[in-house]
């Protein structure tokens, strides 16, 4: 049920699957609308402070469900070799796109090295700061890694579709019933 | 091998002779032990002001209290060192909105005359560049103190402020209530002289 098996996801990997993905889109679509904020709209700066904060959580849970993907088993990939060996790089770029813009959008704000709040919960501190530029060259990355993965994301949506649609196997399916875990 | 140690050395010493004479007056602006401050005061919507200063710079003057009217200073700003204790809005400050560091990377003054008032009083003009904009700006300057320093060295130290028109540098302010429209810089520095 909770964990993993070579016939599917347990609960964990399932639950940590589609928060990040709900994270993902929503702090796309909330960091995009809000850099375009004027100095005098009400969300200028509470926008951002949702924006660091559930950033922050995301941070932490993907490096939770890298330590659970290492140490758990994996469900058979499907398919030819090719898709095999494409999905499993798509899932890596995945991973490191993910880190990529959550390390470079820490760096943003801990460039001056103040911490980060997370709400009004606790504080994350500034480990790296002050290096030449340090704001501006992280948000450069942060946004173009940002792109890149939302369109990586898109492309591993639509291959989940055409593995449930196309193919007819469970791919899909496995990603959202632990039940799966029980099978064969 | 001994001779050429001994060539190179007298000519170390004949070339440190050469420009101990030609720069008798010249100073060099301690940036390095950082006695040296280029701060900036803009108001913030009326309710208090932000209080901010560049980190890294560096600038050379002439003085001669024998010759003030011969007095010059150039300083020279990596704008991108812009620090407001806030990460974000440092970035912002230096962004395309207002300073654009990216393709105006460095501010310049160069002074082009000094009107002494006293002893140790006057007014400096000079060339302001910022955001890639030259206009000329007048400060008025007071010479705190000069004298040899504990360290073998001979110092000269300065401070003076003026108040800039943002709009002056093409950066666009009118967004923002007219109290922002402009800003104090106040720079004070001492120079080590060569």
């Amino acid at each position: 049920m909770w964990r993993n098996t070579r016939s599917g996801w347990g609960l964990v990997s399932i639950t940590l699957h589609w928060a990040s993905a709900v994270a993902v889109v929503g702090l796309f679509l909330l960091g995009w609308w809000m850099t375009g904020l004027s100095y005098y709209d009400s969300w200028y700066n509470l926008a951002p402070w949702w924006h660091r904060s559930i950033g922050m959580l995301l941070l932490f849970a993907t490096l939770l469900r890298v330590l659970w993907r290492l140490f758990q088993p994996t469900p058979v990939a499907h398919g030819s070799r090719m898709e095999r060996v494409a999905a499993h790089l798509g899932h890596i770029a995945l991973y490191v796109l993910m880190l990529t813009v959550m390390v470079s959008g820490y760096l943003i704000s801990t460039a001056k090295g103040r911490g980060i709040g997370v709400f009004d919960w606790f504080e994350v501190p500034a480990l790296i700061s002050h290096l030449p530029d340090q704001a501006s060259i992280a948000g450069e990355i942060h946004w173009y890694s940002a792109v890149a993965l939302v369109l990586l994301a898109a492309g591993h949506t639509l291959a989940a579709l055409k593995h449930h649609f196309l193919d007819r196997h469970d791919t899909f399916i496995r990603m959202l019933n632990p039940a799966r875990t029980r099978r064969r | 091998m001994f001779k050429k140690a001994a060539l190179a050395t007298a000519l170390g010493a004949v070339s440190l002779a050469a420009t101990g004479l030609a720069m008798a007056d010249d100073y060099v602006v301690d940036t390095e032990g950082q006695h040296a401050f280029i701060q900036f005061k803009i108001n913030h919507l009326g309710f208090s002001y932000i209080l901010g200063n560049f980190e890294v710079f560096e600038g050379r003057f002439h003085y001669d209290s024998e010759d003030l009217e011969a007095s010059s200073v150039e300083m020279e700003v990596q704008v991108s060192s812009l620090n407001t204790n806030n990460a974000e809005r440092d970035k912002h400050f230096i962004s395309s909105d207002f300073l654009d560091a990216d393709e105006y990377p460095t501010a310049t003054f160069v002074s082009t005359g000094f009107t002494p008032n006293g002893d140790d009083e006057g007014v400096l003009t000079g060339d302001l560049t910022l955001h890639g904009e030259t206009r000329e700006i007048e400060m008025p300057v007071t010479l705190m103190g000069e004298g040899e320093d504990p360290w073998g060295g001979y110092r000269a130290g300065f401070e003076g402020s003026t108040t800039l028109t943002l709009a002056d540098f093409g950066i666009d302010m009118s967004d923002f209530p007219e109290a922002m429209h402009e800003l104090e810089l106040y720079v004070t520095f001492e120079g080590v002289r060569q």
